[in-house]
């Protein structure tokens, strides 16, 4: 600790940070543009100017950057003398002479840095009488709109793009007061990550190209905090609303989760909510019924002697899965999840159960020193973990550099010192992934030979672990390899995940992980779930799909209830179709009209995650709360809430206790005990700060009295809100909320995101009173741990003349189910193929221009030929998840090549 | 594509540094020597070779003065416009030139023959005002000697 | 004062404009690679270092820092990390600064051989010689001699026997004034944009690929061998002032004799203005001069009885920085010299930090408006605020705080010539 001085004012201080991050994190208020607390500082901008004196009877000082001095005990500062505010003043006038002044017609108003700092360092006149520079613009893809006339030269977008997420297409040109930051040429941004420009850069440069399209000023968006939805990482995002409709997603910071960042599935992925495909009305065989109607009539099915089941989601809330349980009774609720995919989630969960490796945060995956990778495509899947982890191979080469007394967030002379070491980073995959660039090693592999070699580290970590046989030479070399580096790091990670479709590869991880915590260390494990509520629903519901089916096939019930899901995405095409020919009723509960609810016979409109509240379970096991952002016109409401409908029309009696969704969180805390957690992840209903609720809307939320004036000059009264502290209003308490309340981050003074900084216990740190979430699954270590080594190790894959193994392969932009609504993913995903090696591909006479069968359950279905070169010899690229394309989550084993149809 | 000649000019550059993108400039001179200027295929060539992005390379390439992203003449006139010469007299010079070529600063004759560059100190100040053309330094700037030293270059 | 005819020239006396450089053999006859063959055998690398520091030597690329000083700040022994490196900065694009290209293109081997002296001190395995493309001449020579010294077994391994292993590089910049600043000029080797680096660290400890390395500019280097070979006190003796050794002085400007000369340190400025120089030309007046490039203070009529080195004209409010004088006289713009002077600088910034990237612009815009007639009496306040921003300590480089030096002297010096450009509306010595 350090006891430095500021303006006459004693601090007690961490010593060794930099003095802007430590007066920031003390409340006060010093303008900075280049630094970012994720980024680090490199002095470029010179905003954060402040005089440092010697000692007590120095009387002049010197200007110092903050951000480059480390704060040391007996420190004497100055942020208020005239001489550092005059600098201060003039680094803005500097920025301004070529800055255009288009602040009216500038996507950032209202929420720019450089507005803020202008403000905050009092430079208010322009004296400046001289031309502009003007450059051209980028045509850079979709998502992101460029404005290089705005452009103040922090660096920071290249910082954050290249440094940062390790993209390579966007880069600075040119130098002098002429630095250009671009591509080379026009084109689509590489990165999965370049939606965070967005927030990185400081003005209106880099802005968000899909929120142009339905522009709204942030004081005018009703926002509130929530959970994206598109994978299993829960990343926390604050979705902002405008005459019903959503209109952008902004980061909400975690420090435990995404930190300051979100990847673009997650950021742009939300038009489906806005989608014409979206179903507004309940309907009765294809027709629109009114809501009584529609509850009356599945009543009826639900009363009929042969009853129903319920087929619950993994992309619902913990709150409308349990409501629906409770509806058809917990031995006829399924948790929808298709045969392979349950099997998986099952067994991860029980992985993560058992421990004795830790499942690691986002946080704790970052902050990892040497990392294993088993089969699972981290960058497709579950995106934001694969940005922590690019960061993880920066900690080993961190170590030495006390050496040279380089402090860790000096991030120019960091770099410099470290130039490209890189920690130990190992990555099993069937194909290229987008970490290979940092990683130490690489090998390509088909899934029951990753599996294969994840057993074989685990052996040479612990040789009680069982060991593959037949092993050949290399993967035994590198086998052992791994295993020696894991052993000797201190916080060793091991990742894998469902994605690759193969149990054996999840025992493999397990097996790693226990045998590094046998041998005395601390390792984790970060296991990936598909979707956001993937662990919750497996943790609610064991029995899936393939259950389902064998119940209906046995019981023939009157009805099945599908809960926000379209199973032809779960199963082969023609098991769903005979579910639904063995029940005669099917009711859909969802938002989207998909290939289950053509087939519906009542459909219930229901709200989507921005209009609803509830939790959900990410794959670390993290419950968290999401909070609705708008109310949906009616009568579409809460999937919960129509459940709950029914259930009062059958005359349930917990039903009539539910009188809000703290009701509802109750009683499945008291009946489902491992999810009793969850209480302490929502703040409850009735929770007022001095009397008031938290508004959603700013204190400048114009237009209120005029945005409806065309349908009725009376303004309506606001609307309720029973479920949350929440209110749908600019009225109430405009203070800082608890941290899962916080709808959105600003601060007097502070009308970007950068305010977040007020928000955080320490700038970085965890937010104020606690990032938000609950943990619920804690490891069981050493002894204790009830599980053991598994031991069914597969077979070697060995490939057959003229057939191919089908391996999943995963897509950011397509494999998601919702967010290819979103014309900018929808048009950067791509459409359906089969990835064949070349040679496998000249072995059977195929070119690129091939059309191959590739069977799938009972049918096959004609797919394209592409090369991939990283693929091994004898295994086949199939992308899960595509729109056009639900067959591929039938497709496995491996199939005979039949010969290519030429086009 | 890099042509033989260039690429083994370049391998033997790269062995004189502990890492491969430490030659990416002496290798862009090296094309450039061959071609005249770095166009954006060249930029991708040089990328290719130094296993960065063009994207990458060309931050690099448009740092530096020397590297024309923009097509020049067979003969690049250099007129240095620094303290010392403009005291000397370089602004005449830059107008002989100009007038005598008939083109302004950063362009280049019709005929493709010069193109004519400022360039900052050349450390020829005692025999101020100096220019290069090609490789070759001239001092000491009169017209008429800029007539005859032009003559030279075809 | 030594007499002109006796006094020794250590850095020049093999130059021969005439005759060209001594190759290989005309060196080692002349007596070189001698203090070289005494460093590497029979000193250790620290007693090196001691003997330079003790010498006084400081740094010739403007700052003058203690060159002794600096090598001891390398990491040494078993741990030290390596590849070391010595880099020797040969961009000289200061304006009006002509002093390395002397030696360049006079006695590339002295070069060589202060370069292998400092290699050996500090232990580097590699050395490079970053030279500016403009030096196309030296090239060559620094290439035939590099190859001639690699031949005869001075480079390379186990040089005179000793162990020690050096290998030596020529690297040809691409051309950019900033990538003579020492850390800029690291970047550039790495094929990097030649953006400057924050100090601490230095690059003593994290320098050329994040290793340990020195750089060090050319004259500073040709003097080591010498140290090396006649001793502390001999190199003492040649200065007339407390800073050792010789020192290159050049004039330009529109004096009778412009040029380069090797003089004790510490001559003064009459003398080498008007001794060596040979005052003004006919019918011109002297003004001010800017005492060692384009980044030093105006130097005027009151200070020519100074002596030239670095603690004298450091008092004086100026910097000796590269020696190299600009002169200015009656029929040169003191206004349109300071334009051309902040054009300069505003095309050779970086663009890293704001007040160089964006200040230099500005300071450019007002001035080219007083120079056209259309300046505002309080341009000049602007100006000197624009000065004190640009100041040491608040940019990321000494670049900028260079570039504010002879705007806030010429500020404060001419003065008049500022107002009557203003008043007048337009530039007196134009039409
Ligand atoms: C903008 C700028 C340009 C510089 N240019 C040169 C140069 O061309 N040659 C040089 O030797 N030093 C130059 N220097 C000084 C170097 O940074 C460094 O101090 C010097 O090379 C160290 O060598 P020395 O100690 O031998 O003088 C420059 C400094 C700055 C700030
Ligand atoms: S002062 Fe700043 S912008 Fe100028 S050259 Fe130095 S670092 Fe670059
Ligand atoms: S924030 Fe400190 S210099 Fe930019």
């Amino acid at each position: 600790m350090a006891t430095i001085e500021i303006d006459g004012k004693e601090y007690e201080v961490e010593a060794g940070k930099n003095l802007l991050h430590v007066a920031l994190s003390l409340g006060l208020n010093l303008p900075y543009f280049c630094w970012h607390p994720a980024l680090g500082s490199v002095g470029a901008c010179r905003q954060c100017a402040v005089k440092q004196y010697k000692d007590k009877d120095d009387q002049h000082g010197r200007l110092v950057m903050a951000c480059m001095t480390p704060v040391s005990d007996g420190m004497r500062i100055t942020v208020e003398d005239p001489e550092s505010k005059t600098f201060r003043a003039t680094v803005i006038e500097s920025l301004m002479t070529n800055h255009p002044h288009d602040c009216p017609i500038c996507d950032e108003g209202g929420e720019c840095h450089l507005q803020d700092m202008t403000v905050m360092s009092g430079h208010n006149y322009r004296d400046y009488r001289f031309k502009k520079r003007t450059f051209n613009n980028q045509y850079l893809g979709p998502h992101i709109n460029h404005e290089m006339n705005r452009c103040i030269t922090c660096y920071r977008c290249v910082r954050f793009y290249r440094d940062y997420a390790g993209g390579r297409d966007l880069d600075e040109y040119a130098s002098k007061n002429h630095v250009y930051f671009g591509r080379f040429e026009d084109g689509v941004l590489e990165s999965e990550f370049s939606g965070n420009l967005v927030e990185v850069c400081p003005t209106g440069v880099f802005t968000d190209k899909e929120l142009k399209k339905h522009y709204t000023r942030k004081w005018d968006l009703q926002t509130a905090p929530s959970i994206c939805v598109h994978c299993g990482v829960g990343c926390n995002i604050i979705p902002g609303e405008r005459y019903g409709q959503l209109r952008r997603i902004l980061n909400r910071y975690n420090s435990e989760v995404n930190g300051y960042f979100l990847c673009d599935r997650g950021r742009f992925g939300y038009e489906f909510v806005n989608s014409s495909e979206r179903i507004r009305e309940p309907k009765l065989s294809s027709d629109v019924a009114s809501k009584s109607d529609a509850i009356s009539q599945i009543v009826g099915w639900l009363k009929d002697g042969k009853g129903a089941i319920g087929i619950g989601s993994p992309r619902a809330s913990l709150e409308s899965n349990f409501a629906l349980r409770e509806l058809v009774g917990k031995d006829r609720f399924f948790n929808g999840l298709g045969v392979k995919e349950n099997r998986l989630a099952s067994l991860a969960l029980k992985i993560l159960r058992e421990g004795p490796a830790r499942s690691a945060s986002l946080n704790d995956a970052e902050k990892a020193d040497a990392v294993l990778v088993l089969g699972e495509d981290v960058t497709q899947t579950a995106p934001m973990l694969a940005l922590k982890l690019r960061q993880s191979v920066r900690n080993v080469p961190m170590e030495s550099l006390s050496q040279a007394n380089i402090p860790q967030w000096h991030d120019g002379a960091v770099r410099e010192f470290a130039q490209d070491s890189k920690g130990p980073f190992f990555i099993a995959s069937v194909k290229a992934t987008r970490l290979d660039d940092i990683a130490t090693e690489t090998y390509r592999l088909a899934p029951s030979d990753i599996a294969r070699l994840g057993f074989a580290v685990a052996h040479h970590i612990d040789e009680s672990a069982p060991a593959p046989s037949g092993l050949d030479q290399e993967t035994e070399e590198a086998a052992k390899r791994i295993a020696e580096v894991l052993k000797n790091a201190k916080k060793p990670l091991v990742v894998s995940g469902t994605g690759s479709g193969e149990s054996a590869v999840l025992e493999a991880a397990a097996n790693v992980s226990r045998a590094l915590c046998s041998s005395g260390v601390q390792a984790g494990i970060s296991l990936n779930f598909p979707e956001c509520n993937s662990l919750g629903v497996s943790m609610l519901e064991e029995k899936g799909l393939e259950e389902a089916l064998e119940y209906v096939n046995a019981n023939h019930p009157a009805t099945v209830i599908v809960l926000e899901i379209d199973l032809y995405r779960r199963g082969a095409l023609e098991e769903i179709d005979r579910l639904f020919e063995e029940v005669s009723q099917i009711s859909c509960i969802d938002h989207l009209e998909n290939r289950t609810t053509a087939n519906a016979s009542a459909i219930l409109p229901c709200g989507t995650f921005a209009e609803s509240d509830g939790t959900m379970v990410n794959s670390e096991g993290r419950v968290q709360a999401f909070y609705q952002v708008f109310v949906p016109p009616d009568p579409i409401q809460e999937s919960w809430r129509w459940i709950r409908d029914l259930l009062l029309e059958t005359g349930n009696a917990k039903a009539k206790s539910w009188n809000d969704l703290d009701d509802v969180l109750e009683s499945l805390a008291s009946e489902i005990p491992d999810l009793a957690p969850a209480l302490d992840a929502v703040v409850s209903a009735d929770f007022r700060i001095a009397g008031q609720k938290i508004p959603r809307q700013p204190h400048r939320y114009s237009g209120r009295t005029a945005m409806r004036a065309n349908i009725d000059i009376h303004e309506p009264k606001p609307p309720q809100d029973p479920d949350s502290p929440l209110a749908f209003s600019m009225e109430g308490f405009h203070g800082k909320p608890p941290s899962g309340l916080a709808s959105r981050f600003w601060a007097p003074g502070w009308n970007s995101v950068q305010s977040l900084n007020k928000f955080q216990e320490e700038v970085g740190g965890p937010m104020r009173g606690g990032d938000p979430g609950k943990r619920l699954l804690e490891p069981i270590p050493g002894e204790a741990s009830p599980g053991q080594y598994y031991s069914s190790i597969p077979a070697a894959f060995s490939p057959e003349e003229g057939h191919l193994l089908i391996a999943h392969v995963h897509h950011i932009f397509g494999s998601d189910e919702l967010s290819v609504h979103s014309p900018g993913i929808d048009e950067l995903r791509p459409r359906p193929y089969v990835a064949i090696h070349p040679e496998d591909a000249k072995q059977c006479g195929l070119d690129e221009e091939s059309e191959i069968d590739v069977p799938a359950g009972e049918n096959s279905v004609t797919l394209k030929v592409t090369f991939e070169n990283s693929l091994p010899r004898g295994v086949a690229g199939i992308p899960m998840g595509l729109p056009e394309f639900p067959e591929a989550v039938a497709m496995s084993g491996s199939f005979k090549v039949q010969q290519g149809v030429k086009q | 594509m890099l042509t033989s000649e260039e690429r083994t000019e370049i391998e033997a550059e790269i062995a004189h540094y502990e890492q491969k993108q430490a030659a990416c400039i002496e290798a862009m001179k090296i094309v450039q020597k061959h071609r005249g200027w770095l166009s954006d295929d060249g930029i991708r060539d040089v990328a290719e070779i130094m296993e960065m992005t063009p994207a990458e390379l060309d931050s690099v390439a448009t740092f530096y003065n020397l590297l024309f992203r923009q097509p020049v003449g067979r003969h690049v006139v250099m007129v240095c416009d620094s303290v010392s010469c403009w005291i000397m007299g370089y602004e005449n010079i830059r107008q002989y030139l100009m007038d005598k070529l008939e083109i302004g600063m950063g362009e280049t004759t019709q005929d493709g023959r010069f193109t004519l560059l400022p360039i900052c100190c050349l450390g020829n100040c005692d025999r101020a005002p100096a220019m290069m053309v090609g490789e070759d330094l001239h001092q000491d700037l009169t017209p008429e000697k800029i007539d005859a030293i032009l003559e030279k270059y075809a | 004062m030594p007499s002109e005819k006796n006094m020794e020239r250590p850095l020049t006396k093999n130059i021969d404009p005439d005759r060209g450089p001594l190759d290989l053999k005309g060196y080692v006859a002349a007596g070189g690679y001698e203090g070289a063959r005494k460093a590497l055998t029979s000193h250790q690398p620290g007693d090196v270092t001691e003997l330079v520091k003790n010498s006084g030597l400081k740094g010739r690329g403007g700052a003058g820092f203690s060159t002794g000083m600096k090598w001891s700040f390398v990491p040494m022994g078993e741990d030290a990390p390596h590849p070391k490196y010595l880099v020797c900065n040969a961009d000289e694009m200061e304006p009006g600064t002509f002093k390395d290209r002397l030696l360049l293109e006079g006695d590339p081997h002295s070069l060589i051989e202060g370069m292998i002296v400092a290699a050996y001190a500090i232990q580097a395995d590699v050395a490079y010689i970053f030279l500016r493309w403009g030096y196309t001449h030296a090239a060559g020579l620094l290439r035939r001699a590099i190859s001639e010294a690699e031949e005869a077994g001075y480079l390379g391994k186990n040089i005179f026997s000793s162990g020690y292993n050096l290998e030596m590089y020529l690297h040809i910049s691409a051309g950019r004034y900033i990538c003579g600043e020492e850390t800029a000029l690291l970047s550039s080797l790495e094929g990097k944009r030649a953006n400057p680096r924050a100090k601490p660290p230095f690059p003593q400890v994290s320098g050329l690929f994040g290793k340990p390395t020195i750089v060090q500019n050319v004259e500073t280097l040709c003097n080591v061998h010498h140290i090396l070979n006649h001793g502390v006190d001999w190199y003492k003796n040649l200065s007339l002032t407390e800073e050792g050794g010789t020192k290159l002085y050049g004039v330009s400007g529109k004096v009778k004799n412009p040029g380069c000369w090797e003089l004790p340190m510490g001559t003064p400025v009459r003398e080498i203005l008007e001794g060596h120089a040979g005052g003004m030309r006919d019918g011109l007046q002297f003004r001010g001069l800017l005492p060692g490039g384009a980044s030093t203070d105006f130097l005027v009529e009151e200070h020519l009885d100074l002596a030239m080195d670095y603690a004298t004209i450091g008092k004086a409010g100026s910097r000796m920085g590269t020696g190299t004088m600009i002169v200015m006289d009656d029929q040169t713009c003191p206004v349109g010299m300071a334009l051309n002077l902040q054009q300069f600088f505003a095309q050779e910034s970086c663009g890293w930090c704001t007040p160089c990237r964006d200040g230099l612009p500005h300071v450019v815009k007002i001035l080219s408006a007083i120079e056209n007639g259309e300046g505002r009496m309080e341009d000049l306040d602007k100006l000197s605020a624009m000065c004190k921003y640009m100041g040491p300590g608040n940019t990321f480089c000494a670049l900028a705080p260079g570039a504010a030096e002879p705007l806030q002297s010429a500020l404060k010096y001419f003065r008049e010539d500022f107002e009557n450009h203003i008043q007048g509306k337009k530039c007196p010595w134009r039409n």
